[in-house]
């Protein structure tokens, strides 16, 4: 009895909860998958075997910190990793952190990381792709440039951070206009933004509805660029902006270009590998990138706990906190969006070679070196 | 704003406009006749939208498997009904017209699905398989309580929306959906404004359909019936008019409506599970206008609203939906110091 408890606690164990139903289950269902794949590519480190327990949040920040609080009390979890939302990773991590258990979360973060040193994430930070558009305006000899987003705090973040980097830029942005995800038409918004004239407009939407500006803007027969943001790089958005999209500039991790990426780029192996262990677990293609998250959460995971193994033993608090630690001075783990490099006091861990500028033509996201 | 500015805004405000006037008759037509507010109306237009862009996707959309429950839900009623009062003579047909009926559009549906047909079949399908959709809710939720008070009535059709949203959302996800266009190409008006085909359609199609709601009303026996029930329920029946007949038409009536409004719309606006609720929530303001009764102030409503919300866009996006609203404010000011207080409900008679 003592020795098969013992057996049991040996094994690694991984906590995940992400939205499998709910409406931000488009996202939720991707990086499920991303960690059946993940697991297949790795099920041990240093010889353990690794135990992925997974559960369902709906879509529920609340329903979220319950699971956390499930995964950590029942299941005895040596990490977390979630959600598909940022409040539900929020409401997440303030339960790893009370539990003094490490999470590695799979969306930004709106945390002080100060407050919580439990917590990393392996998404971008918003900033870092924002700084690509802006890059890229300014080589393409953009001087203004129209803002239209979502009324929300998503539209509100790009709009901070597109006037972060556009000033020192020397570019303009000349209007703010704003939408609701629920809209059906945006005429209005996207007259006033012709009317002013500007080099380029920038979208700061996400999935299906960011589409709008992209079709009333076609409709309008605006010549300028279009630019949009990480957050439209989602098969759907495709579907519904149709030909209206063509053209279009935005930022992503590079795995989802991974094929088109040159020879000598750092993490072009690894998403050919994840790829090709995707579609053997999954039967199908990998075409978002919140699957790679999960893919590259577990990479870091993995590589934190081959070090802390040392320590203390599994499934014990004392090698929570040699996780932790390991965690966070992760160096040059190669994954597919980015290589990542923690340290305390951070939250994110990547740097410029986490984003490449895609354009979607016909269809395709096609590298715009 | 310069004129082109307001041409371009007030044609989208009309395209819109035509969409409310449609849904707004919808209501008007349901209210008048069965004193239920139909909030589910905008629901049905989308799974309309949605139906058709699964069928273009080639999927088989889920509708089909609502419609049947659906149906079998509303023959058990019949069924039990019938023979708790001894008519089994009237048995099949029930079975006929609540059974075999809703199959059909729903036979259609599953035998283009995964086919390419020519678009105005799959229109048509997905038209066909929304409206028995009102008509069997209606059976199973409403009439069994057709003479509660309008509270009760609204609180049902309230939790047919929230059941209705809820399975949309089931059935076709979260993400949304935009189908071909029905009609390509523009029309230059002088000035060299571009005026697209689709718009033309919307509101040609609001114009058509009115007209034919108005002849109804005027020349058929069966327009005369719902103008008599809409009056006098009493009365109504006191010349031989069923209201659970008349309802049932209005229901049907309705759900026609709803369906076109989907395929109308889904090629112009993104539709979700759950956008039919701000179509049928802004058609709901211009029947107010109405005071949910008149379908000529209901029009001018839809179109006020329209109008008013492509502008209000212009000048300030995010609080665009307030002003639209905001509306009502004056609306039902103006028309709680003008209406003369009629008396509250009187009691009705059992069917």
């Amino acid at each position: 009895m003592v020795i098969a408890a013992g057996a049991a606690a040996a094994d690694l164990k991984v906590g995940l909860s992400v939205s499998l139903s709910g409406p931000n289950s488009s996202l939720g269902i991707p990086y499920a998958k991303g960690m059946q794949a993940a697991l297949a590519y790795k099920p041990e480190i240093n010889g353990r075997k690794v135990q992925l327990i997974v559960l369902d949040d709906a879509s529920d920040p609340s329903t979220a910190g319950r699971n956390a609080r499930k995964l950590i009390e029942d299941d005895k979890v040596d990490i977390l990793m979630g959600s598909s939302g940022v409040p539900a990773s929020v409401a997440m991590a303030q339960v790893g952190k009370e539990a003094k258990t490490p999470m590695i979360g799979l969306s930004p973060l709106a945390l002080d990381p100060n407050e919580n040193p439990w917590v990393v994430t392996v998404a971008q930070p918003p900033q870092l792709m924002i700084d690509a558009v802006v890059e890229r305006m300014k080589r393409n000899g953009v001087k203004t440039v129209g803002y239209i987003g979502f009324s929300d705090s998503w539209g509100d973040l790009v709009y901070g951070a597109l006037n972060k980097a556009a000033e020192p830029a020397g570019i303009k942005v000349v209007s703010n206009e704003r939408y609701a995800r629920a809209d059906a038409s945006v005429t209005g918004q996207v007259l006033k933004i012709v009317a002013l004239r500007p080099d380029a407009v920038m979208t700061g939407g996400a999935g299906t509805p960011g589409a709008l500006p992209f079709l009333a803007l076609a409709e309008r027969g605006f010549k300028g660029g279009v630019y949009g943001q990480h957050g439209l790089i989602n098969p759907d958005f495709i579907r519904v902006a149709g030909a209206a999209g063509s053209g279009a500039l935005m930022p992503t991790g590079p795995v989802i270009v991974a094929e088109q990426l040159p020879a000598e780029y750092p993490t072009k192996k690894m998403a050919l590998d994840f790829k090709a262990v995707f579609q053997k677990v999954n039967n199908a293609p990998s075409t978002d990138a919140f699957s790679a998250y999960s893919f590259d959460s577990w990479l870091v995971f993995a590589d934190a706990a081959s070090r802390a193994m040392g320590k203390a033993e599994p499934g014990t608090p004392e090698f929570r906190v040699a996780l932790r630690d390991a965690i966070m001075s992760t160096k040059e783990v190669v994954g597919t969006h980015g290589v990542y490099n923690f340290k305390p006091g951070s939250l994110y861990g990547v740097d410029t070679r986490a984003r490449v500028i895609v354009k979607l033509d016909n269809g395709q996201w096609k590298l715009a070196p | 704003m310069t004129w082109d500015v307001a041409l371009i805004l007030g044609i989208d405000g009309l395209a819109n406009g035509a969409v409310y006037l449609l849904a707004g008759l919808g209501l008007v037509l349901i209210f008048s006749v069965t004193r239920v507010v139909f909030v589910p109306f905008g629901d049905v237009a989308a799974f309309a939208a949605l139906s058709l862009a699964a069928f273009e996707t080639g999927r088989t959309p889920a509708t089909i498997g609502l419609v049947l429950t659906l149906a079998a839900l509303a023959l058990i009623a019949e069924v039990w009904s019938l023979a708790r009062r001894g008519e089994l003579a009237r048995i099949p047909r029930a079975l006929l017209g609540w059974g075999l009926l809703p199959a059909l559009p729903c036979l259609a549906a599953w035998a283009i699905s995964g086919h390419a047909v020519p678009a105005a079949v799959r229109i048509a399908v997905a038209v066909a398989l929304v409206v028995p959709i009102t008509p069997l809710v209606a059976r199973v939720a409403l009439q069994p309580i057709a003479d509660a008070s309008v509270l009760v009535l609204l609180i049902v059709s309230l939790a047919l929306h929230f059941l209705l949203s809820g399975l949309g959302l089931l059935f076709f996800g979260p993400e949304g959906s935009r189908t071909g266009p029905l009609a390509d190409g523009a029309l230059t008006l002088p000035g060299g404004f571009p005026l697209s085909a689709q718009v033309m359609l919307m509101i040609t199609s609001a114009v058509v359909l009115s007209a034919l709601f108005f002849l109804m009303f005027e020349r058929t026996v069966a327009g005369k019936a719902l103008r008599a029930t809409a009056v006098n329920r009493v009365g109504a029946r006191l010349v031989g008019i069923r209201p659970a007949r008349t309802a049932l038409l209005a229901y049907v009536l309705a759900s026609l409506l709803a369906g076109l409004i989907g395929v109308l719309v889904a090629p112009v606006m993104t539709m979700y599970y759950d956008s039919g609720f701000l179509i049928g929530l802004k058609a709901f303001v211009a029947a107010i206008i109405g005071g949910l009764v008149s379908y000529p102030l209901t029009a001018i409503g839809a179109l006020a609203v329209g109008a008013v919300e492509s502008f209000a866009s212009f000048w300030s996006g995010a609080l665009k939906d307030v002003i639209v609203f905001s509306l009502l404010i004056p609306v039902l000011m103006m028309r709680s110091f003008l209406a003369r207080h009629a008396e509250e409900e009187a009691e009705e008679i059992d069917q």
